[in-house]
This record gives C-alpha cells, structure tokens and sequence, in this order.
C-alpha cells in the first residue's frame, strides 16, 4: 500500500477586532495597525479606532447603561464574577501573550499579572450589593421626615486605559466603574491593544450584556479629545497621561461638567488585590442620592 | 370615462432594480456646509408628529413650542407643520396661528379606516372647520387587497371634495400592501384621483417608510409630471429616526425629481423622534463635540 503524504496543517489566523455594543467589529474607518506580537512572532494588524467608532461606542454605551444599572446588584456580582471565571479559564493564553508582548517566554511577572488581575475581579464582583450600605444610609434632620441617601450609578464613562501593566491596568480600570452600575468606552493605547482585545472576548462570554464595556484600539490622533468633549459622557477615567493629555480633557471635559479623574499611574504587580480592590475607586463613578420621606403626624 | 377607469395603467416595478437603485443612493457623503444646509432643510420639511391614544392638550402645546422653535441653543428654522389627531386641532390651531406653520390632522379613521364613506368624511369635514390646514386620509386597504380599486378611487376623490380649501395627503399604507406593483397602483389612483400629496403610512405599521417604497412612489410623481405638468408632494413617514436617514431621502428626491421638489411644499418628512437627532447633528456641526439628548426638550 503506497503511503499517503498528510500535508501540513494550515494555520487558522486570527483577526483580532474592537468590542463595541457586544459586537466584535473592525474599524469604521477600515485602518489598521501593524503590531508586533512579540519577537520572532508574526505582525498582528490591530483596528484603529476612529472618531466615528467613538460616537458609535458612546452610543451603545448609553442604550445599555439603563438596563445594566436596573440589574439587581446580585445579578451584576454574579456576571462579574464569571468575568473571572472565564479569564481564569484563559489564562495560559492570556500569560503567553502577556510574556511575548514583553520579549519573553512564560514567566513569572506574566503570571503574577495574570492572578491579579483574575483577583481584582473577584474582588469587585463582592461589591455591588455592598456598595449602598457603605456609602448610603439614613441622615439625622431636624424636621418630621425619613431622610435617606443611596449611591446611583453616574452613567456612561470614557476610559483611558494605561500602557502597562496591560492586563492588570485594564481590569483595574473598567471592574469599579461597571461595579457601580456604569458603561464604558474604553480607549487602548496601542501598546496594550493586543491584550485588552483579547479580555473583549472574555467579557463577551460573561453575560455581560453588550454595550456595557466597550473596547476601542489603537485609537486615532484627537480621539481622546473627542472622548473628553462628547456631551453624552459622564465621567473620565485616565491613568498616566501626559500632562499636555490631561490638560487638554480637563478644558474639554469642563464644557458638560464632566467628571474626570486622573490616576498618576497603574497598580503595581508587588500589590495584593486587597491593596487595589477599593469601593473609593467605585465611588469616583457614583452620584449619591437623597430623598426625604415625611413620617408621622 | 369616470372614476377608476380614467386612471391610465401603471407599469410594472422591477423589485430587485428599485431596491438597488435606493440603496445606492444611502453611499453619498454629505458633510460640512452641504449637510448643514441639508439638515436645516430637513426641519424646514418636518411634520412633527403625536398620535397617540395618551395625547392631551398639554401634550400638543408642547409639541407646538417645539415646532415653532426647535431648539434653544441655536437659531434653527421652524418645522413645517403640527400633526395630530382631528380632537385636537383646537389646541394646534390656537398654538400656532400667526406662525405660518400648517396644522395638519389625520382624519377618516386613522389608522385602520375602517367605518363607512360617510363617517369618514364627516370625519375630514370637522377638522376642517376645526381650523386644519391639511388632511391627512388613510386609503381602505381592504377594499384594494380585495381588488375594490374603483372604491378606493372614489373615497379620495370624495374627501378631496370635502377637504375643500384644505390639502390633501393620501396615507396608502404601503406595508399592508406588501409589493411594489400595489405602491405603484395605489399611488397611480391616489394622484388620479386628486391627492395634493401622497404619504407612505400611518407609522402604527410595521415596515412604515422605506426608501425603495418611496422611490417607486417618487416615480409615480414623476411620471404624471412628465405627462401632465402638475406636481404632486410627497411624505414618507414612520422609521425615519436619524439624520443620516433624513439627509438619504432628500439625495433620492433631488436625483429622482429634482430641485423643484426639494421645498416643504412638495416634500414632507412625518416624524418624531427625527427632529432631536438633527438638532443634534446642527450642535456638533456648531461646536465641534458630540451631543447627548439630555440636552435638548422633547417634543
């Protein structure tokens, strides 16, 4: 019998895309950006998010916001933590892809992000349902009325993700602003891109309902700017920036009121998660609430 | 020869050719000063719409101060006319006389039309007297699907009778209809029989406007300009939300009819959820920055 020659397998290429409104989508705009992946690897071409992508984005953020605050607090624990799960499910891969990006095999710092930032979700999954007990409550007045504050959830916030640590920075970021019942738009600068489209795929498979975070790469000179002066977002989250950068959104962001919170930097992989889970993080994104209800008489 | 059998035969529709012919016409890139004006235009043609079973007098005179200043932020031209049920034409009338924006009422038993001639028209008549400036008629879709043509014809030229000085748009429904043929005839019989304007849907029906259903009226017009001279307005209404949508319908007038129709006179836009993302669209081309609806009243 003569022997039958088994061709190589072809390799199966992936094409890496946004996460916007539960969608995974190329640019708008049809531009890429060529990557490396780390060496020796080939060049991954990343979607450059442009300025429509950003409008787009802001626009699923604020159809989902409603719904995703209206989740019973439980419910939203239960999503954010199989966000965990299903990172945790990942992480070899997600550890190789953090190792290469850096120049190096599977380490130990790969790893160790990796955990943190499978615990930081953990820890934020704990809470929502907590939240309202910490930061609201009942207020003594001096008049015949049950006066009570709880926190509500701010609305739609742009991120500005850091460069590094990539995965640990991301999660970070986005896990106290959705906790509090927020959407996100979220901008990757290019050097994280790689590993922030892949956590896209995580958050899809979480039940995490679409347009609740979405994931732009790579994002287009002036994007930030426009981020910073939409009417239709709420807050801005951004960790190490330029000063020139946080000048800039501050002007804008001032014309709507914005909220706008900058971190000097990332969390750093020699913290434990309980140093980086902190419902201050969640209170940055929350608007506090108050109602007076007459008693007696 | 009378009634429907004056009304010449209408051609036939190639489906797949007009759906090609209005998607193609959804590519065109209009920015900058072109949009700006484009959008201005789109107001400037807008029949700011409620007809809902919740509708109040309050809720009119809302939807009046909308229509004669659409937004605050700005200067913006007013909307063309108020649409509302014949109850309320009252509240519209007292609103807006002296602005020069028309007050328009459905009549004839929006949105099914289904009661006899004679309650219909009586219908059309009170809101004339009531202070309407337009009418707007829903054919009897039954009695075309059940091939009664002569019946539809003679229900519009009945209540063109009794709109007397007011205008006349035709609502044919075009979704109960369900081909492009039927468009084509109502529209052919509607024109026929003296409509000044003739109008897609109710809006209570889904698929309402489309732009493959608008151009296969839109040829219609054309036609019986061609032939005769007279120019006939047209309005779709219901689906149509977003500027972008707006500014393709007024690509598919200009490249269908031309210039002479792109006025409130002779094209209309039903709608109401389409006025705020305009202004929105005119603020970010003000200032620069995206907008939220926050931002701007309802109406």
């Amino acid at each position: 019998m003569a022997t039958r020659k088994i061709p190589a397998r072809l390799a199966v290429r992936k094409t890496l895309k946004m996460y916007s409104g539960g969608a995974f989508i190329r640019s708008e705009s049809g531009r890429v950006l060529p990557l490396s992946a780390g060496k020796g690897e080939p060049v991954v071409n990343v979607p450059e998010a442009s300025r429509k992508d950003l409008r787009n984005a802001v626009v699923a953020a604020r159809k989902a916001q409603t719904g995703w605050a209206g989740r019973t607090a439980f419910n939203q624990s239960q999503i954010l933590y199989r966000a965990a799960e299903m990172l945790e499910g990942r992480r070899e891969s997600f550890i190789a892809r953090l190792a290469a990006t850096g120049g190096r095999k599977a380490d130990e710092t790969a790893r160790r992000e990796v955990d943190l930032a499978i615990d930081v979700l953990v820890g934020y999954a704990g809470w929502p349902d907590k939240i309202g007990q910490v930061f609201g409550g009942t207020n003594p007045v001096a008049a015949p009325f049950f006066n009570i504050t709880s926190p509500e959830a701010l609305g739609v916030v742009g991120i500005v993700a850091p460069a590094t640590p990539p995965l640990l920075g991301l999660v970070a970021s986005i896990a106290p602003v959705i906790a509090g019942g927020n959407t996100c738009v979220v901008l990757l600068p290019a050097e994280a891109s790689l590993i922030g489209l892949e956590l896209g795929e995580v958050l899809a498979t979480s039940d995490l309902p679409g347009g609740v975070v979405n994931l732009l790469s790579a994002p287009q000179a002036g994007t930030l700017a426009h981020l910073a002066g939409h009417a239709d977002v709420d807050g801005l989250l951004a960790t190490a920036i330029t000063a020139e950068d946080h000048r800039e959104i501050e002007t804008l962001g001032a014309e709507t009121l914005k909220r706008i919170v900058v971190l000097p930097e990332a969390p750093g992989m020699d913290q434990a998660p309980a140093d980086i889970v902190s419902p201050y993080r969640m209170l940055s994104f929350l608007e506090m609430k108050t109602a007076w209800h007459p008693i007696g008489v | 020869m009378s009634g429907i059998e004056s009304v010449r035969p209408s051609p036939t529709v190639d489906r797949v050719a007009t759906d090609a012919r209005a998607a193609a016409f959804t590519t065109r890139s209009i920015k900058k000063e072109a949009k700006r004006s484009g959008l201005e235009l789109v107001i400037s043609m807008m029949d700011l719409t409620t007809l809902e079973g919740a509708d109040t007098p309050g809720r009119v005179r809302e939807l009046c101060a909308k229509a004669k200043q659409p937004m605050v932020q700005a200067p913006c031209p007013p909307v063309a006319a108020v649409c509302v049920y014949p109850t309320l034409v009252p509240v519209a009338r007292q609103e807006l006389s002296g602005t020069g924006i028309q007050v328009a009422a459905v009549a004839t038993y929006f949105p099914s039309g289904q009661a006899t001639l004679q309650e219909r028209l009586d219908e059309v008549r009170r809101a004339v007297e009531a202070g309407a400036d337009e009418i707007d008629m829903v054919i009897s879709r039954g009695a075309y699907l059940r091939g009664d043509l002569g019946f539809v014809y003679d229900e519009i030229a009945s209540t063109r009778e009794a709109c007397g000085e007011a205008h006349l748009k035709v609502i044919l429904e075009t979704g109960e209809l369900q081909t492009y043929d039927r468009v084509r005839r109502a529209s052919d019989i509607a024109i026929a029989a003296g409509a000044h304007f003739i109008k897609t849907s109710t809006g209570k029906v889904s698929p309402a406007a489309t732009m493959p259903v608008t151009l296969v009226m839109l040829e219609a017009i054309r036609d019986h300009y061609l032939r005769t001279g007279e120019k006939i307005g047209m309005k779709p209404a219901g689906g149509i939300r977003t500027a972008k949508q707006a500014l393709h319908y007024l690509v598919m007038v200009k490249e269908t009819l031309g210039d002479a129709w792109l006025t409130p006179d002779l094209f209309r836009f039903g709608a109401s959820s389409l006025l705020n993302d305009v202004l929105m669209q005119l603020e970010k081309l003000r200032t620069g920055h995206y907008q939220s609806a926050r931002y701007f009243s309802l109406g």
